[in-house]
């Protein structure tokens, strides 16, 4: 059999989507004995041109990482995806945006200025920024354009399947590559274009601890308090993404006794991870018999103990949810209008 | 008046904005306040659309910011009051889930005043014309929804 060609690229992440994949450790192996590495900065020293002068889909299967966030991501993700059979979006940023979404609650003029000017390490007295194309003697000096808006791999290019994860396990990674393999040796067919490899199911399908009756009156950071590594993190009071995020990690994090952070991002049934969270944590506060006599300020009182709600239900979905990023209003309201019952 | 005049105040009408409303009612309290304001034929601006849901607790925090999404310029949550939810505790999951959904919208940058809920009973009809014409009130000073500047 002529060998494939596998490439893997990053866009706006942290390199560690690049590790899960050599972390499927002796298996790597029997991938190198059927696959040459076309294109994978991280590891192998092949350029862009090298990628150019391929035919288009001369690469098997590309693995991109990362969101889309400046003008080259979105150049290298174009590029791959005209010369891949099968584009993989590899990983919460480049499935929902993941941690690098988080951006689009600011726009790239905030986000230089306070680098380059306002941190307290910076020293920048003639408030140097980096421009995007620079004159020099020896020439035009040009760098990407960062975008003001994180985008998804899906937003600019056409995906084939998604692996999400933070990163996506190696369980994951050996399942995908074991049908593709079969596909090439045995002509196996390929799952259908948009599957997500990982279960339709939302983590607390897959997670051991034991559930009974959810009400609680606090809410603690993890670090606040002695968590029972049997019970429900929610039934404890510590806000776990569980009943919100897709399964299919295995339930690492909480085995390892620590909430999920919902980095498989929403399951197909709901459009907005955050959205869903949040229902599902508002309602797990305990209803007494005065809860008639709360008054809406006491129930905002309740729910302010939920210090980030933004950042804690989108901490990675935030580019892929339904409002996407921030939004400015004209005018600010003085006095509250509330109504006297 | 003359011509100019005329084509002047049009273009100005036309130009005009006026608020798009969502209110969500429940089935058994606030839909029939709603209802009750109507036939009482209690006068309201038309700038809203009722959905009704089977309970207030129906209406997913999804609805709310779709309903953003989509140009909504303010959501009105109805239903019944404390202690008198057809489903026992439905109303209560919702003023929790709505208070929540409030910080949510203020961190994304919306003035959260584009988000109220009230409870109205069958019976309050005229609790129904006051909310409406009030919120419709807040949200003209507040202008258009931002999101469909961008």
């Amino acid at each position: 059999m002529e060998k494939v060609k596998i490439a893997q690229y990053w866009g706006a992440g942290c390199g560690g989507c690049d590790v899960a994949l050599l972390d499927i450790d002796e298996k790597i192996l029997g991938v190198a004995s059927i696959a040459d590495i076309a294109f994978w900065p991280i590891a192998v020293d092949a350029k862009l041109k090298d990628v150019e002068a391929l035919p288009d889909g001369g690469i098997t299967v590309t693995f991109y990482n990362g969101a889309v966030r400046n003008s080259e991501n979105e150049h290298v993700a174009k590029l791959l995806r005209k010369k891949s059979k099968i584009m993989v979006s590899f990983g919460s940023c480049a499935c929902f945006g993941g941690i690098p979404g988080l951006a689009n609650l600011s726009n790239t003029k905030e986000i230089l200025e306070h680098v380059y000017k306002h941190t307290f390490s910076t020293v920048n007295e003639e408030g140097t920024i980096p421009l995007t194309e620079c004159e020099v003697p020896e020439g035009m000096l040009e760098l990407p354009v960062l975008y003001d808006q994180v985008l998804t791999l899906d937003d600019v290019v056409d995906v084939d399947y998604y692996m999400p994860g933070c990163p996506p396990t190696v369980e994951q990674i050996n399942q995908f590559l074991d049908v593709v393999v079969k596909h090439l040796t045995e002509g196996a067919p390929l799952p259908p274009k948009g599957t997500v490899i990982a279960s339709e199911k939302t983590l607390c399908d897959e997670c051991g601890r034991k559930k009974t009756v959810k009400a609680v009156d606090r809410i603690y950071l993890p670090f606040e308090i002695d968590i029972d590594p049997e019970k429900c993190m929610l039934e404890q009071g510590v806000i776990c993404l569980g009943p919100a995020t897709r399964a299919g990690c295995g339930a690492k994090c909480l085995k390892a006794n620590q909430p999920c952070r919902g980095c498989m991002g929403p399951t197909a049934a709901v459009m907005d991870q955050g959205g869903s969270m949040l229902s599902a944590l508002a309602s797990i506060f305990k209803v007494s018999d005065k809860e008639t006599q709360l008054s809406e300020d006491d129930i905002i009182k309740m729910m302010s103990q939920v210090k980030d709600p933004l950042g804690t239900f989108y901490a990675f979905t935030m580019p892929k949810s339904i409002i996407k990023k921030r939004v400015k209003e004209k005018k600010k309201i003085k006095e509250k209008v509330v109504v006297k019952q | 008046m003359s011509i100019s005049e005329v084509d002047t105040i049009s273009v100005e009408t036309q130009e005009e904005w006026e608020p798009k409303i969502i209110v969500f009612c429940c089935n058994w309290c606030s839909y029939a306040g709603a209802d009750l304001a109507g036939v009482s034929r209690l006068q309201m601006p038309p700038n809203f659309l009722v959905i009704r849901t089977m309970c207030s607790a129906r209406v997913d925090p999804e609805f709310v910011l779709r309903a953003f999404a989509k140009g909504a310029d303010g959501v009105l949550v109805a239903g019944c009051h404390p202690a008198d939810c057809h489903y026992i505790g439905g109303n209560y999951r919702t003023r929790r889930r709505i208070a929540m959904l409030r910080m949510l919208l203020e961190q994304y940058g919306f003035n959260p005043d584009r988000l109220r809920l009230e409870w109205i009973s069958a019976s309050e009809g005229e609790k129904f014309q006051k909310t409406i014409k009030e919120f419709i009130e807040t949200i003209k000073e507040l202008g258009p929804n931002p999101i469909k500047e961008e």
